[in-house]
């Protein structure tokens, strides 16, 4: 291993704002997506839900 | 008739393929988390600092992957649309609409980190060569695509249209992958070729590699999420999905 300190890690040799800005971005991007995602589904699954009770009650008789 | 040829026809309808797509995701998030983990060790731990570049040559471990994934994304992306155009298979179409903001997001991903690995190494962060330019017009592409079925309201008629437009842009992708051949460039030729093997570190180039792993196991986790929303979306009116909503 090349680090000697956590310091050293995150200094990247001087380039940190570049290693971590291409990683940052990246991390960002690819947490973002599925939880976009996730949201996406359980609107649909919602909104379809309702629907369907909206029928159910429709059709009980009184 | 062969049974085996009705089985496979048998996933290219949605109401076989969403509980299918649904057990399938799990296990591509976790080989997508194996693979990062590994493919981080390696990439910040095992891998040695670059004699020339320093340690800004780490961000090769997202760039290439990411821009790897937006070239493959969109070449799936394009077969997909072309045999829902074709068969008029509409679970294609689904897949290829469930790609393409996948695929945008990596080739920004490669536009990004390659602009943060310019200006230390170029002093630039942008300039309008070949790579870069015909990876911007990748990225244009697959904004047009989405862009152009979100603005057709009847979804078959956005597939058909959606998926000439991907075909013609198949016709970049060669372009950018030769791009550093044919003309002259700032960007560095391709690290691993066919015909020479690699020009790097063996750990250099296994982190690279496992990152695109982790890349694409992440596409695909992701893409069947997608695919998964837009059955939903699509075909809310027929009696397959209420019985999946149930």
């Amino acid at each position: 291993m090349q680090w000697n300190s956590i310091g050293e890690f995150f200094a990247m040799g001087g380039y940190a704002l570049y290693v971590w800005g291409s990683f940052g971005i990246t991390a960002l991007a690819l947490l973002i997506e599925p939880l976009l995602l996730r949201k996406r589904q359980s609107d649909v699954l919602d909104s379809l839900r309702r629907e369907l009770n909206a029928d159910k009650q429709q059709r009980k008789p009184e | 008739m062969d049974n085996k040829i009705i089985h496979w026809f048998k996933f290219g309808s949605p109401q076989t393929f969403y509980p299918l797509a649904g057990k399938m995701v799990p296990w591509f998030w976790a080989l997508a988390a194996i693979f990062l983990v590994v493919g981080l060790w390696l990439g910040f731990f095992v891998a040695p600092t670059d004699a020339v570049q320093g340690e800004a040559y780490r961000i090769i471990f997202i760039h290439v992957p990411a821009s790897w994934m937006s070239m493959f994304l969109y070449v799936v992306m394009a077969c997909w649309a072309g045999i829902g155009l074709a068969l008029n298979t509409r679970l294609s179409s689904m897949m290829a609409s469930a790609i393409a903001p996948t695929g945008a997001m990596f080739a920004f991903l490669s536009l990004w980190t390659g602009a943060l690995w310019g200006k230390p190494m170029w002093g630039t962060w942008w300039v309008w060569d070949a790579r870069l330019t015909s990876e911007l017009i990748l990225l244009f592409l697959y904004l047009g695509f989405m862009a152009l079925q979100a603005a057709i309201d009847e979804p078959r008629r956005a597939d058909k249209a959606g998926a000439i437009l991907a075909l013609v842009g198949v016709v970049n992708v060669p372009v950018i992958y030769f791009s550093v051949k044919w003309w002259n460039t700032l960007h560095q030729g391709a690290s691993i070729s066919m015909s020479k093997g690699s020009t790097m570190a063996v750990t250099m180039l296994w982190g690279m590699l496992v990152m695109a792993l982790c890349f694409w196991m992440y596409s695909i986790a992701v893409a069947l999420m997608r695919v998964r929303a837009i059955m939903l979306e699509r075909e809310r009116h027929t009696d397959w999905v209420k019985y999946a909503v149930e």
